[in-house]
């Protein structure tokens, strides 16, 4: 992975700066959604799912060469647009990197004033657990 | 105020006049407003009312010598007589102004729950209430190690009322139940239900929970007979935080206090206290006045557009929506009842709702999304949730078609 985590979010923020109207912003966020594909179905479980969500969403990690993956999936194609993105910009990193990522395109994209308000979305939950990945796996690598 | 006290036939475009918001856009698309259920617009009147009351009259009630605080104090007992009159009760003593429907409930759990419901007695409620008429009763039932029982609801979302019968019983000792359901707009047989447990005991209390009736159809609370009566008068075009708790005279005065403090009170001293009388006993602490005053102007405004002109439009929107919505491939409305008002909750096979309510909002319409404070209901019916669109009297069938349009545009988009 060459591309630092905040060249991809400038990405996205560019990507998200083409469409004017919300409905196409979210147009494209379903389009993502769509996409995101490969969850183990297996794993829908109780165990896998983020905490604080009008949606379902479950949640799975992988790690090799000290690199975390994320494998995701929901019941709503929005939150799994949202997803996407989160994977894109966190996928493949160290747990370092994912514990310092400000995600700061979440704001500049607008989704943060869109999308915040409202505890539906699952955002900040799904954020938060993948926070807590990266910060278990380092804790084991310490050891 | 003026010319909305003396308008005589309904029309809408004038209607909607009142209610500045309905004025305003979203994303710069006029704002379609269907999560009326949840709470209502208001009228320009009972915003000024409030204002007027902060300009020229606020002041604390009930203890002031001085003139602004003897006409807050007046506007305050005015409010009173007003919902005594708009529900039919035999006194403005039996009006007591909670937080809402959810602090009445719980204030009639509290005090008239505690005192008359023992171990072994049963409470019966339904599957259609909202979480507000659930989980007090729970509670109680916990504390007292009593049962809840369950009114059942068919396919259509209408009450078994053969079911209702049959739980009727020497140990039932409460009935709470919905005046009008908020997640499926049933009307309930509320007479029938509270003449067949007053049949079985006329010492059975029943509570009606009017949260979503009080703004759709006259209520009469003597024609009824119901023990106790509750709404909000956020979902009737007056201010949040102010609600009422009706109750029967006779059932008031012998029950216990449930705050106490400031007000309730008749003597204090250090040897004990003596409450005050009914309604003031329920009343502990500084009251909303705003709330009243702006309560005052809703009532008069639902008085002058009339229950009849209301109710002949909601009904109008209501076949006109259910129609169109019906011709949608794939769309299911979880709520058929022969009797109902003027919400439809719905499903669209394989979409989530919560994906079509952020479609739907891209468009200027706002409905309700989930399980609306009904998590057993949607159990009852299979679903995780719906999109649910309520309407008002000031909603017209331009914004149905504006909805009904946002909706396929959304299913297109997230098929
Ligand atoms: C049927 C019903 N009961 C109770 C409530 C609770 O009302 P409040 O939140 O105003 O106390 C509501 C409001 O959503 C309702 O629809």
């Amino acid at each position: 992975m060459d591309k630092k985590i905040e060249e991809i979010e400038e990405e996205i923020v560019d990507e998200f700066s083409f469409f004017e109207s919300w409905q196409d912003k979210y147009e494209y966020i379903i389009e993502l959604g769509k996409k995101l594909k490969g969850y183990p179905e297996d794993k829908q479980t109780g165990e896998y799912k983020v905490k604080g969500c009008q949606s379902s969403v479950w949640l799975v990690t992988d790690e090799a060469d000290g690199r975390i993956t994320f494998k995701a999936d929901s019941d709503s194609t929005i939150v799994k647009g949202l997803i996407a993105l989160l994977i894109r910009v966190l996928n493949n990193r160290t747990p370092d990197e994912i514990l310092n990522a400000k995600l700061d395109f979440i704001g500049k994209t607008g989704l943060q004033q869109h999308l915040a308000q409202t505890r539906a979305n699952g955002l900040a939950a799904m954020i938060k657990q993948m926070k807590m990945y990266a910060l278990a796996y380092k804790a084991k690598q310490q050891i | 105020m003026q010319d909305i006290l003396t308008k005589k036939i309904f029309d809408v475009d004038e209607v909607r006049k009142d209610f500045p918001i309905l004025s305003r856009e979203v994303d710069g698309k006029p704002l379609v407003y269907f999560d009326n259920a949840a709470t209502s617009q208001k009228p320009q009147s009972v915003i000024n009312a409030i204002s007027d009351y902060y300009s020229n009259y606020n002041a604390n009630i009930h203890r002031g010598v001085y003139s602004i605080s003897i006409k807050a104090s007046e506007a305050y007992e005015n409010a009173k007589i007003k919902v005594k009159e708009f529900i039919n009760a035999s006194s403005e003593r039996e009006i007591i102004f909670t937080r809402g429907t959810t602090e009445a409930i719980n204030l009639i759990t509290y005090s008239y729950g505690l005192e008359n419901v023992n171990e072994g007695d049963e409470i019966i409620i339904s599957e259609m209430e909202h979480h507000a008429n659930i989980v007090p009763w729970q509670v109680l039932c916990e504390k007292k190690k009593a049962a809840l029982k369950v009114i059942p609801v068919n396919d259509s979302g209408e009450l078994l009322i053969d079911e209702y019968k049959k739980l009727l019983s020497d140990k039932t000792k409460i009935v709470a139940i919905g005046h009008i359901s908020n997640s499926l707009g049933t009307i309930n047989p509320v007479k029938e239900i509270i003449r067949l447990a007053k049949e079985k005991s006329k010492d059975i209390a029943v509570v009606v929970d009017g949260a979503q009736a009080i703004h759709h159809t006259k209520v009469d609370v003597k024609d009824i007979g119901a023990d106790f009566y509750v709404f909000s008068s956020h979902k009737m075009y007056g201010p949040m935080g102010i609600g009422v708790l009706y109750g029967r005279s006779e059932l008031l005065e012998a029950m216990p206090p449930y705050q106490t403090g400031g007000d309730m009170i008749s003597t204090v001293s250090f040897k004990g206290t003596t409450y005050n009388d009914i309604p003031m006993k329920f009343e502990a602490g500084t009251p909303n006045v705003e709330g009243a005053v702006g309560l005052t102007a809703a009532i008069d405004y639902i008085n002058c557009i009339g229950f009849e002109a209301i109710h002949k439009q909601e009904t109008e929107l209501l076949e006109y929506a259910t129609a169109q919505l019906n011709e949608i491939n794939g769309l299911r409305i979880i709520g058929t009842a022969k009797k109902k008002t003027g919400v439809i909750s719905f499903v669209v096979e394989g979409l989530n709702a919560l994906d079509i309510g952020i479609m739907l909002d891209t468009n200027g319409v706002a409905v309700r999304t989930g399980q609306h404070c009904t998590e057993p209901l949607m159990d009852r019916f299979g679903v995780p949730g719906t999109v649910r669109a309520s309407f008002a009297f000031y909603n017209t069938k331009e914004e149905i078609d504006i909805f009904v349009d946002a909706l396929k545009k959304a299913i297109e988009i997230l098929k």
